[in-house]
């Protein structure tokens, strides 16, 4: 018989089950015992933040830049209303995390307690699931399948709201080895007939078009994905959240598509004849107007592992649900086994189809002035990347920065590219870095924001101080937010409503006062020297702020309402 | 779906974030005391009541759900109707509820309540047969179903 522990050691014991390395919290009340348990071991490191947004998000950076659940731990009441930003951000991205939420005890819950909310209640529509744990003995096994269902399937943020009491109690400890749920099951396997069907469509593509999403990065499958194109010789975009899911430097690769996509990849996607969805889910932002893409006739294979995400926004032809690892190995396997010899690469059309795509990448969508005697924000990028050698891990903010960090910065691998793509969180960025960093102590590590953005969360400068993330934050500084100014020159007559960053502060000052580097960089002619330097300076974090050109717009740009093909070019 | 609390509200939040309609909800714990059942009445295109479906089946203390218009099934709603029953409403109101297949089941001597289970519309035909300034109050159930025949919702 093993001895009781308390709620607080159970909570522990299992993280530590679970191999969790790393978490991220800010301590509280009503988590008081459980910070007393993570005091007393040293399997766990924590990693204190300075404003619970911030643990989830780098919970979430975390869990994004390497295969890992991310793992957060935040007090009742106003600990778990701050973190609901982070939740929600990684509830849009698929991304798996645990979070603990310390609870008022039992007894007072419903009484209006001090630092009480229905964290529950409030969290439901944010997460994959959650739970309150009422009895001690229910703990691991509730610990157990909170990692469970964030992992699998369909991944997302899972909570586990403990009152305080229940950290006190006592109970014999086991921690299941797995737990199996009647009702929730999630589909692995494609259906074979499904993916036989998937390989006939294919093999008679005339103009294919390969459009892979942030679920080739969920599942690991950047590498079947990149045969698969290969072995075709078809285009292939990504989406903002699957950008490294196929290498963009391989000639094959037709960039982001989208709103603010390449040309080629936005027309490639309208006018192919067979399209080749791949853990996507055909987002607002992604094909414009939904009616303006059905106009145009073409088969959908939909290969997702969330059904309700299949034929939700456009119908489909050839849905298959299942893990998109799973399913691209089936595809490969069969494709191999068919008669590929007759149909391949070879044919006539395809050939066609790539000489109408070249065509289209001659309008170079994506050039800007390189003359410019201001400093063009894609300039930077490029020389971040250049500098990099492609190699760094990127995480960004939210607005003009983070397209053209997107459209600029060639991810080649996947995990590499860490944004807030479906509910575009301001403050995301460097918290996120926070945790890629710690996920990746040797990896080369840059942030690239706005003046905007990262003052959503700047306080975050003190957590890399304290724990020595030599972070390079590239702050793109138009004195504007940008995006925001850019909808309101093209859509509400140049009316430039609040979106003017006035009272800026002294960036490079701010940082010093952290303890870190900053630089302010006026000259387009010193930007290469400035990120040289920066990187060169392998143990400290340098804040380099890089003052833009503020009419700067990003191009290619789908408006709003407007179909795929409909785009203002520069 | 599993018989915890939380589970209906998530099936209601579900409902409200996606903008779904619910006419009716029904639910209580079945033969099985770990499982709950629920019928739930909603209206929508075919591509609306799929998304439903797909999003329901979603939520992890969601067991199992079927589309009952998929198949033939029976439909029951309970109501009770409190009336005015003064005079010659007495013997009047007694027969209507004879012919819908109701019973009184409390009497004062100005008031009736019945009670009457069957369709949705055959509720509403009786509250249609009767005179709507003698209706004092009415609580219905909402609709239960279950598929015809041999065929059984096993989980």
């Amino acid at each position: 018989m093993n001895a009781e522990l308390t709620g607080a050691e159970i909570t522990i014991r299992c993280l530590q089950e679970e191999g969790v390395q790393c978490i991220f919290g800010y301590p509280g009340g009503a988590v008081l015992f459980i910070y007393d348990e993570l005091f007393k071991q040293d399997k766990v490191r924590h990693i204190l933040v300075r404003h619970e947004q911030a643990a989830i998000h780098a919970a979430d950076g975390y869990a994004r830049s390497s295969d890992k659940v991310g793992v957060a731990l935040v007090t009742s009441g106003p600990g778990v209303t701050n973190a609901v930003t982070g939740i929600a951000t990684a509830y849009m991205d698929s991304i798996p995390l645990v979070i603990i939420s310390g609870q008022v005890p039992t007894g007072a819950i419903g009484l209006d307690a001090f630092q009480e909310v229905d964290t529950v209640g409030i969290t439901r529509p944010c997460v994959k699931h959650n739970f309150l744990v009422k009895d001690v003995s229910e703990l691991a096994v509730t610990i157990k399948k909170a990692f469970y269902i964030a992992s699998t399937g369909r991944p997302g943020p899972v909570l586990v709201d403990i009152p305080k009491d229940v950290t006190q109690q006592q109970a014999q400890f086991v921690y299941p080895g797995k737990v199996t749920m009647r009702s929730y099951n999630p589909v692995i396997k494609g259906n074979s007939r499904q993916i036989k069907k998937a390989t006939e469509l294919i093999l008679d593509a005339k103009r294919p078009m390969i459009y892979a999403g942030g679920g080739v990065i969920l599942s690991d499958a950047a590498e079947q994905l990149t045969e698969l194109a290969r072995m075709l010789n078809f285009p292939c975009t990504n989406t903002l959240m699957g950008l490294g899911g196929f290498p963009a430097t391989d000639k094959q690769s037709l960039g982001m598509l989208g709103m603010h996509g390449t040309y080629e990849a936005n027309m490639a996607m309208q006018y192919c004849d067979v399209l080749i969805a791949v853990g996507a889910r055909f987002d607002d932002r992604v094909i414009g107007n939904p009616k303006h893409f059905s106009n145009e006739n073409r088969k959908i294979i939909h290969i997702d592992i969330d059904p309700s995400s299949i034929s939700k926004r456009v119908k489909v032809d050839v849905p298959i649900v299942g893990d998109v690892l799973d399913v691209l190995k089936e595809l490969i396997k069969l494709l191999k086994t068919e008669k590929t010899e007759k149909k391949k690469p070879e044919l006539p059309s395809l050939k066609e189809w790539w000489k109408q795509i070249d065509l289209w990448r001659e309008r170079d969508c994506l050039r800007f002035d390189r003359d410019s005697k201001i400093i063009k924000p894609q300039m930077v990028i490029e020389k971040l990347y250049q500098i990099t050698k492609g190699d760094a891990f990127i995480t960004s903010d939210v607005g003009q920065h983070q397209m053209w960090a997107a459209q600029f910065y060639k991810f080649d691998k996947p995990r590499r590219w860490i944004n807030s793509g479906g509910l575009g969180t301001m403050g995301f960025g460097m918290p996120a870095a926070m945790g890629v960093q710690l996920a990746n102590p040797k990896g080369k590590v840059a942030c690239i924001t706005g003046e905007a953005s990262i003052q959503m969360c700047i306080q975050e400068l003190s957590t890399c101080k304290q724990y020595r993330l030599p972070l390079k934050i590239v702050n793109l500084n138009n004195r504007y937010m940008g995006m925001v100014r850019q909808w309101q020159e093209f859509f509400h007559g140049n009316r430039y409503a609040e979106s003017y960053m006035n009272a800026l502060p002294d960036f490079v000052k701010l940082s010093e006062s952290y303890g870190h580097v900053g630089m302010k960089i006026e000259h387009p002619e010193d930007v290469e020297g400035a990120l040289k330097e920066a990187f060169k300076l392998k143990d400290q974090l340098v804040f380099l702020d890089f003052i833009t050109d503020q009419t700067e717009n990003v191009f290619p740009m789908v408006p709003g309402g407007k179909g795929l093909s409909e785009m203002i070019l520069v | 779906m599993e018989n915890e609390s939380g589970a209906l509200s998530r099936v209601a939040g579900l409902f409200s974030a996606r903008g779904y309609n619910i006419e009716s909800l029904t639910v209580a714990p079945t033969e099985d005391p770990t499982l709950s059942r629920m019928t739930l009445v909603t209206v929508g295109s075919d591509e609306v009541v799929e998304q439903v479906t797909k999003q329901l089946n979603k939520l992890i203390e969601v067991v199992k759900v079927i589309d009952l218009n998929e198949g033939d099934h029976i439909e029951r709603e309970l109501m009770l109707v409190k009336v005015r029953a003064v005079g010659v409403e007495r013997d009047e109101m007694m027969r209507l509820a004879e012919i819908f297949r109701g019973s009184i089941i409390d009497v004062t001597n100005k008031s009736y309540t019945i009670e009457l289970t069957g369709t949705s519309s055959k509720l509403d035909a009786f509250l249609e047969s009767i005179d709507r300034s003698a209706v004092l109050e009415t609580v219905r159930t909402g609709a239960c179903g279950i598929g015809r025949g041999e065929w059984v919702l096993r989980v």
